[in-house]
């Protein structure tokens, strides 16, 4: 696979504060690249880094080989984490004034249809829901048919059904060969679109690689959980750590076998067992802990 | 330079401009009822009537020569008689400068009253004084009164309000909004396409001055529909002088614009800027006779000089080479405030 974009020892510093603090890694052409982290870990300014809204402290950022030039932004498309649109101009008038903006373009009607925009294309634009706001934003990004995608968050605020809806569209450009990097706290937005991710926190990656990869590299087994009844004796004498929610029990190993065992010896009725296998959100967890960030 | 992407976002801000309903209104609305509000308070009087109490006599404005105040006295021109019941009435009123001078009816000696303090009190005494001269001791003097067309109060204000307008729109229309726009995001979400920080200034420039001289036609044909304004010079050096002074203006809208996200300290800053001007670059009244360093900061103001312009070209009938000067020192400060304004310009800080 070709090499889109190659980032090194990439750093940003706002006074005494390191927000991005040398990362480094390489974007394959036609993948999703997913940059996940906890709140404030440094996720959009790395993002907005790489996407030549701030400069960077030091470090270097190429596009195909290159330093990046003007031409970068006519070739990406973003969708940033907040943002207003030029008042008082309907749906379909702000994809065409974006569109303008640019040399090479998209055909409006077909980001319409691809985005799901028709039902309220001639709506102003601050008149529609949040969802139908972030297919916008979505469609926004793409009225220059960019060969680069940039996705800051974008989900947030959305409900299920809208999510799964954005997750659609997104495949949908994912599979017409574009490159797309996304920056998300949803753990199943991250597994059900990213080729390959990377964790940050504290502006430093923790660990990269696919999905697979990071489970099987960062969790091993799975959890064995079992109703709080099943246990002829209490639950402190497993040899092992659990923990008790609700009216259950969940036990973590890395050796289903071994503990299933381990329950049987100990008389356990194992008839309301239930057996999870490890996600993205463990590793997450197992990386980057459980206490809450700001 | 791209002209299609800067094209783009003047169209998108004047869509913005004609569509804000509310807004729009406003901005044709406002001068008009501060021009129709001063033609009919002032209508052919001047603004500096003076006034006197007389008791007793029923409360009320005195439209009648009465018996016990002197005919020559009652037919001087620009002074209002207002009755009251008694002397304390009359006095009350004294006392808050709502009157001028007070005068008791009755034969000869008149009895008045004035504010010591007040300078309106001190002419009208000497016109009483005046007033009561025999006829044949009048003093030695040879009047020459102006030839030609006056220049009406309403056509020497209307220029001011006009100006006074286009500052307003010219400030805040460029920089409370380009600040708003920094502060929701709306200027990120341009920087992440190939729009440049010029092109963008500049279509904001156009636009404005667009909508600044749409603007101007409506409210001087409708204002002139009714008032009939005398224009001396001509019509295009007037639209000229506007045109210059809006550009000043507006290029100092984007300098306050340049940087921020603060919609309360740019408000600040506007409040700040347009005050000042609005009062000392006489669109309300002349600043002759202010004292010097008065006179020397409101030098510094374009409004000044584009008002300068204007009252030349509309009342004394100048051309543009006449107010060459202040054209150069308006075109100057649209050059200096879009340089600085451009230079310092941030998309999102």
């Amino acid at each position: 696979m070709n090499k889109l974009l190659a980032l090194e020892n990439l750093v940003k510093k706002y006074g005494a504060i390191t927000a991005v603090d040398g990362i480094s890694f390489v974007i394959d052409q036609g993948i999703c690249f997913g940059l996940l982290g906890p709140n404030g870990a440094g996720k959009t300014t790395a993002i907005e880094v790489i996407e030549d809204i701030v400069e960077p402290t030091s470090g270097t950022i190429l596009y195909k080989g290159q330093p990046r030039s003007d031409a970068f932004r006519e070739a990406i498309g973003i969708m940033f984490q907040q943002t207003a649109l030029l008042s008082f101009l309907t749906v379909k008038e702000t994809l065409q004034t974006f569109q303008n903006l640019y040399r090479r373009t998209a055909a409006i009607d077909d980001l319409i249809r691809l985005c799901r925009l028709q039902e309220f294309e001639h709506h102003m634009n601050d008149k529609i829901s949040g969802g139908q706001r972030q297919r916008l934003l979505l469609a926004a990004s793409l009225v220059n048919n960019p060969e680069l995608l940039f996705l800051d968050e974008p989900s947030t605020g959305m409900d299920p059904q809208a999510r799964r809806n954005l997750w659609d569209i997104v495949q949908s450009i994912k599979a017409n060969g574009k490159t797309i990097v996304l920056t998300t706290h949803y753990m199943e937005e991250a597994q059900y679109l990213c080729d390959e991710i990377a964790i940050l926190d504290h502006g430093k990656i923790i660990a990269q690689g696919t999905p697979e990869e990071l489970i099987q590299t960062h969790c091993r087994g799975g959890t064995v959980i079992l109703p709080r009844t099943s246990f002829s004796v209490p639950a402190s004498q497993l040899s092992r750590p659990y923990r008790e929610v609700k009216d259950r029990v969940e036990i973590e190993t890395d050796n289903i076998n071994a503990c299933l065992q381990q329950l049987i010896a100990l008389g356990t009725d194992l008839n309301g067992l239930q057996v999870r296998s490890p996600n993205l959100e463990t590793v997450f967890l197992n990386l980057t802990g459980r206490q809450l960030r700001a | 330079m791209n002209f299609k992407r800067l094209w783009i976002i003047f169209k998108a801000r004047n869509r913005e401009f004609f569509r804000d309903k509310a807004a729009l209104g406003w901005n044709f609305l406002f001068p008009f009822l501060i021009v129709a509000g001063f033609a009919i308070i002032f209508g052919d009087k001047s603004y500096s009537d003076f006034k006197v109490g007389v008791f007793p006599h029923a409360p009320g404005r005195i439209q009648m020569t009465t018996q016990g105040v002197p005919d020559t006295f009652f037919n001087t021109r620009h002074l209002e008689f207002i009755g009251f019941g008694t002397l304390a009435e009359g006095m009350q009123k004294l006392n808050h400068h709502k009157i001028d001078f007070l005068l008791k009816r009755g034969d000869t000696p008149h009895q008045y009253w004035i504010s010591d303090t007040s300078p309106k009190g001190y002419i009208v005494e000497k016109m009483f004084l005046a007033a009561l001269q025999p006829a044949h001791s009048a003093p030695q003097v040879a009047k020459n009164a102006i030839q030609g067309n006056e220049i009406r109060y309403i056509e020497w204000l209307f220029p001011g309000i006009l100006a006074m307008n286009m500052m307003f729109s010219a400030l805040w229309g460029v920089g409370y909004i380009v600040v708003r726009y920094r502060k929701n995001g709306v200027l990120k979400r341009l920087k992440a396409t190939p729009l440049t920080a010029f092109e963008y200034l500049s279509a904001q420039l156009l636009s404005r001055i667009f909508v600044l001289m749409f603007t101007l036609v409506i409210i001087w044909v409708g204002c002139d529909l009714i008032f009939k304004f005398t224009v001396a010079g001509s019509y295009l050096d007037l639209c000229a002088a506007f045109l210059i002074g809006g550009l000043s203006l507006t290029a100092m809208g984007l300098l306050v614009a340049s940087r921020g996200t603060s919609e309360e300290f740019t408000s600040g800053l506007l409040n700040f800027i347009t005050w000042p001007m609005m009062f000392l670059s006489e669109v309300w009244f002349s600043i002759e006779g202010a004292p010097r360093w008065v006179q020397t900061v409101a030098q510094t103001f374009p409004l000044t000089h584009m008002l300068r312009a204007i009252r030349k070209i509309m009342n004394e009938g100048a051309s543009l080479a006449d107010v060459g000067w202040e054209l150069t020192v308006l075109l100057l400060m649209t050059t200096a405030c879009l340089s600085l304004g451009a230079k310092m310009f941030s998309w999102h800080k």
